[in-house]
């Protein structure tokens, strides 16, 4: 199974003009559990999913919120010269296949 | 019990604010309405050239909705961030609005302005006595930053809106201010406690996109003791726990621990719990811990040149079989060709020109993962950036031919593989910006950055000052 057949929603925003956001939620625990839990999602995955260094992302699990999430610094910045993503809407896509045994 | 009732009367001005669901928020008798009217989120333009990202229509016409029901209640009204990105300019072109509305609805109002750009003198002494600091990430700072930079402005918290609530004004008209201090400024004063008046802010400060199906309409915030309770107010709003909990992530770096000029709001001892109503969520537990040091946040922007377009597509599809081959091509005869007539390089020329190939890459750029496919179609979006408007057109006005005309491995002669969307096929898309600043600094009080003034507006044609 891939991870946007568990999540209720993936996202990617802009958090402010320099940090990259990116939220994974469930509508409910178990989904949220078995993803936590497999250890599918981590640092080090998303690091080469996003071509940036470990030390760079930050991951977070948030129980209440039944939700994940990554954040690093703005592959661009916000609006710079050459980038296309103003608001960092859709740059979540590489997420959506990762595999969740 | 001591309670402060406040309404979220929109995630941001302009977006539209349903006077229906104002009129049966403001049944609660609320203790102020507020909204945030900017963000970095649209871009460096805004601040960079002056301009609200909205139009101004939309703008007067969701103040003229709340002005007219909040100013007869006696109830202040605070909007923040005033015209996108919240600089002198932004403010002066909010006032006039606001004349505008005060005169076509005959209303009577006191305004506290509060402005929030920062003048170069003030902070090249700030950074020459050490008191400016870098977040992470931050782009390099110095003295020359702020000399090439349009406007700096600083992000206010919660300290001049009560000075100006205080004096007991109709209307605050803020400059940049941080979100949640909109709505934690007033419970703070009425003695709330401070974690609870943040987390507040910080769950309505983007109106009713907290809820289940986000759709038309607002928040009411009950901040009380012990608890915050979030009431949504619209046709089939919902919140709930989860959503109310999981709206602490959006557009924030960190979901636990949240930085303004004060203080950190820590929300990870947070608890949520669906009230009776099935609609409202209650919160508790959430702490702000004070700093020793203000930190005012500053955002700025700075011209990096101007920009002129050109907009096509291909659809042959042996040009699309070997696309990246076929565009590296193109872009070495445009080289070529901007050599022979500028006599100079792009780079020597201090300009670039990006080529954003939509089907293949356009959006990921080259974070793009799937290449799979040849597909059937590309659009091609060609930037030319150069340090005037003349030599931006000029450049892209030089890669049409090779455009038109790169040859392709299958076809013999001469062929048209690009086909223009406009003539002329350019558009001159004017200044660009780029946000410059990710700092704070360090002041003496949270009050000494920012500068209020006080206007009365009679309702007629005319304003006294």
């Amino acid at each position: 199974m891939q991870l946007s057949d568990l999540a209720a929603m993936v996202r990617s925003k802009n958090a402010g003009p320099f940090v990259l956001t990116f939220d994974i939620l469930f509508s409910d625990e178990e989904s949220y559990l078995r993803v936590k839990r497999s250890g599918a999602l981590n640092v080090e995955m998303f690091a080469k999913l996003y071509h940036t260094a470990p030390s760079k992302v930050r991951f977070f699990e948030c129980d209440k919120a039944l939700a994940l999430k990554f954040s690093i610094p703005h592959p661009t910045t916000q609006g710079a010269l050459g980038s296309a993503d103003l608001h960092g809407g859709q740059q979540f896509i590489p997420l959506l296949a990762v595999q969740i045994p | 019990m001591n309670e402060c009732r406040f309404i979220a009367a929109s995630g941001m001005l302009g977006i539209g604010v349903p006077e229906d669901s104002l009129r049966k928020a403001l049944e609660t008798k609320p203790h102020f309405v507020a909204a945030d009217a900017g963000t970095t989120d649209a871009g460096p333009f805004a601040l960079g050239k002056g301009v609200c990202a909205f139009p101004r229509e939309a703008i007067l016409r969701d103040m003229t909705i709340l002005l007219r029901n909040t100013v007869p209640a006696k109830i202040p009204l605070l909007i923040g961030s005033v015209g996108t990105g919240g600089a002198d300019v932004h403010v002066d072109w909010f006032m006039e609005i606001v004349r505008e509305v005060a005169a076509a609805e005959g209303l009577h109002l006191r305004v506290a302005e509060i402005r929030s750009e920062q003048s170069k003198d003030f902070l090249r002494q700030k950074f020459r006595e050490g008191r400016i600091r870098a977040l992470d990430p931050a782009p390099h700072f110095d003295e020359s930053t702020i000399e090439r930079s349009v406007r700096i402005v600083g992000m206010m918290g919660v300290e001049p809106l009560q000075a100006a609530l205080e004096t007991g004004v109709d209307l605050v008209v803020a400059g940049r201010c941080s979100d949640p201090a909109l709505f934690a400024a007033m419970p703070i004063m009425m003695g709330l406690p401070h974690g609870l008046a943040w987390h507040a802010g910080k769950v309505v400060e983007c109106g009713a996109s907290v809820c289940e199906k986000p759709s038309h309409g607002m928040i009411v915030g009950y901040v009380r003791p012990d608890e915050v309770v979030i009431q949504p107010i619209g046709p089939g709003l919902r919140c709930t726990p989860q959503t109310v909990a999981a709206h602490s992530l959006y557009e924030n770096a960190d979901p636990f621990f949240f930085t303004e000029a004060s203080g950190v709001l820590d929300i990870s001892g947070t608890t949520y719990e669906q009230m009776e109503d099935e609609i409202s969520v209650r919160m508790r537990g959430s702490r702000f811990r004070p700093a020793d040091q203000i930190t005012i946040k500053l955002e700025g922007a700075e011209l990096v040149g101007y920009q002129s377009i050109l907009i096509g597509g291909v659809r042959d599809p042996f040009i699309l079989g070997e696309f990246d081959a076929w565009l590296g091509r193109v872009q070495q005869r445009v080289r070529e060709s901007v050599e022979k007539v500028f006599g100079r390089s792009l780079e020597a020329l201090n300009a670039r020109i990006d080529y954003h190939a939509y089907g293949l890459n356009g959006v990921m750029g080259n974070l793009e993962a799937d290449r799979s496919h040849i597909p059937h179609e590309v659009g091609l979006v060609v930037e030319a950036t150069a340090s005037d408007q003349k030599t931006a057109t000029a450049l892209v006005q030089l890669t049409r031919q090779p455009l038109l005309h790169q040859p392709t491995t299958k076809w013999k002669g001469s062929i048209t593989g690009f086909a223009c969307l406009h003539n002329p096929s350019h558009i001159e898309r004017g200044p660009v910006y780029t946000f410059n600043v990710n700092h704070v600094v360090l002041p003496d009080s949270p009050v000494s950055m920012f500068r209020t003034t006080f206007t009365s507006i009679e309702g007629a044609a005319h304003a006294i000052v």
